[in-house]
């Protein structure tokens, strides 16, 4: 493990390979809870949590439970039992422990209950970092790292997406474009434009 | 073969099992108690957010309403049917709801009124509002640029083709949206059956009104001397319509010079004088519309093209000999 690894991950989830605006995955939250930054923001801070929660528990699971049973083939279904179960879980319990945050987390913690952006980074974490030849160890900081990163890289297309849209309201779009046609026009502009990070040459 | 298979099944059972669990006992560990009387409630509200009810949204309203026993007749566009229905769960009474729908007291038009600049900014009248762009000459007006029709989240208000704002008091919940974001405040909301309204809004006086204007009111207090229950009154060059007391009897906007007043009843009963009229003429003399003629002492006729339904005449008439025909709709306070 080195330090310049670890800022190649985050560098990469977060801008060269997006998981949003590169990777495609989490379309829906990314149209659908980007009308406004507020709630943009909560639904960020929800997927960063997610995302490094599931990172962890799959780690296990695929470390400890798949591959001493040689069925990592089965790794797509297990994620999702265990993504799903996770959200579940969590909104219990921040419900339980803290009515306020789960007043303003908790709405949007079902939305990532099945989100494919969450489940990606599960994939991409077996594919990339649970590779036999990493120490144990190494393996599992990466791969928390990553789902961070892959969070923060969430949140920052969605904010950024919100702030846009918050724009678009006053401006004078033509009529049939108006609404979802403009927000697609947008999404693929970005898109475009964080394909200019894939030139980064980090770590 | 078959050992790949049922390793599989096994392990995906024992882990779907063991996930079971751990949300089962979660489920009763984490257990939050929700009041059932909260998801009643929400289930029988209009659930459109307005806020009309002073609270962020319906779900505030439910808890409010279980919490502290807030009135069931709070939300607006729900009506007495959903204050019922919330009444029935919490155990309460209905109270008195009266349904309020959205007045706007301006009419002047693109061909009524003068236009004083072409604002091309942002389609919103806060936005010209806020960079001086008011289209009209008169300040006093509507901007037409429909921020009212924007906000109203049940679709009760449109401009027409001249740019004057209509609400349709079908559709209006009397949520108040419409009065928060008109700039210039002109919108009111009024009872619903309240039938005619002062559209306008306009302080200057009667010539300055009149040189923007054509429908605006040029305080000519026609409307205040001729309203039979003392229901208008000037404020500051308008006249504004006390509506506790008014009958909507339509004087007002028979009389009114710049047709600023809107009558807004469908059908208005026409008065018929009877055989037993002796001819004394006390109607022909209340009659602000003049529709009675007749000779002293003969029975006297009412012209019905002329006449408003006013009803003014029936209590004028000592021998009783008059009857409003075609009353669809009497309005309230006249027998």
């Amino acid at each position: 493990m080195d330090l310049g690894q670890l800022f190649a991950i985050i560098v990469g989830a977060i801008f060269v390979s997006n998981f949003v605006l590169a990777r495609f995955l989490g379309l829906c939250p990314f149209v659908g809870v980007s009308k406004d930054s507020d709630s943009a923001l909560g639904m960020g801070m929800a997927v960063i949590f997610v995302m490094t929660m599931a990172s962890i528990v799959t780690w296990f699971i695929y470390t400890y439970i798949l591959v001493p049973l040689d069925i990592v083939y089965l790794r797509t279904i297990a994620f999702i039992l265990v993504i799903a179960t996770l959200v579940q879980f969590v909104e219990m319990v921040i419900e339980k422990v803290s009515p306020t945050l789960h007043k303003s987390l908790g709405i949007y913690l079902p939305l990532i209950t099945t989100n494919c952006a969450v489940l990606g980074v599960a994939v991409v974490n077996v594919n990339e970092f649970m590779v036999t030849d990493l120490p144990v160890a190494t393996s599992f900081i990466y791969t928390v790292v990553h789902g961070l990163a892959a969070g923060l890289g969430f949140t920052l297309a969605l904010v950024l997406m919100a702030s846009i849209r918050e724009r678009l309201e006053l401006v004078d779009v033509p009529e049939s474009m108006r609404g979802i046609p403009i927000t697609f026009i947008v999404a693929g502009l970005m898109a475009m434009a964080f394909l200019g990070f894939s030139g980064l040459k980090v770590g | 073969m078959e050992s790949v298979v049922l390793k599989s099944v096994i392990a995906l059972t024992a882990l779907a099992a063991a996930f079971g669990a751990v949300l089962a006992v979660a489920s009763r560990i984490f257990a939050v108690y929700r009041d059932p009387r909260v998801g009643q409630i929400l289930e029988c509200l209009p659930n459109a957010n307005c806020g009309g009810c002073g609270f962020p949204g319906c779900q505030a309203y439910a808890e409010a309403a279980v919490a502290r026993g807030e009135p069931p007749a709070a939300c607006p566009p729900g009506g007495e049917e959903v204050a019922r229905k919330v009444a029935e769960i919490l155990g309460a009474d209905v109270g008195e709801h009266v349904r309020k729908v959205a007045v706007v007291h301006c009419k002047g038009g693109r061909s009524t009124s003068v236009q004083s600049i072409d604002y091309e900014g942002i389609r919103d009248c806060r936005a010209a509002i806020l960079v001086g762009g008011h289209p009209k000459a008169c300040v006093f007006g509507c901007l037409g640029l429909g921020t009212c029709a924007a906000v109203c989240p049940f679709d009760a208000i449109e401009l027409d083709d001249e740019g004057v704002v209509q609400v349709d008091i079908e559709k209006c919940t009397g949520c108040g949206k419409c009065v928060e974001a008109c700039p210039v405040n002109i919108i009111e909301l009024v009872p619903v059956d309240m039938k005619v309204h002062i559209r306008c809004s306009s302080h200057d006086k009667g010539k300055k009104a009149k040189s923007v204007c054509d429908v605006a009111c040029i305080g000519c207090q026609m409307c205040v001397k001729k309203c039979p229950s003392e229901a208008i009154h000037m404020e500051d060059n308008l006249a504004v319509i006390d509506y506790e007391k008014c009958t909507n009897c339509g004087v007002c906007a028979a009389v009114c010079p710049t047709n600023a007043i809107i009558d807004d009843v469908q059908k208005r009963p026409v008065a018929l004088i009877g055989s037993k009229c002796e001819g004394v003429g006390e109607c022909a003399k209340v009659c602000p519309v003049k529709a009675i003629s007749g000779e002293e002492g003969e029975r006297h006729e009412v012209d019905r093209e002329k006449c408003i339904g006013c009803g003014l005449c029936l209590d004028a008439c000592p021998t009783r000999a008059i009857t409003m025909v075609g009353a669809l709709g009497l309005q309230k306070g006249r027998n």
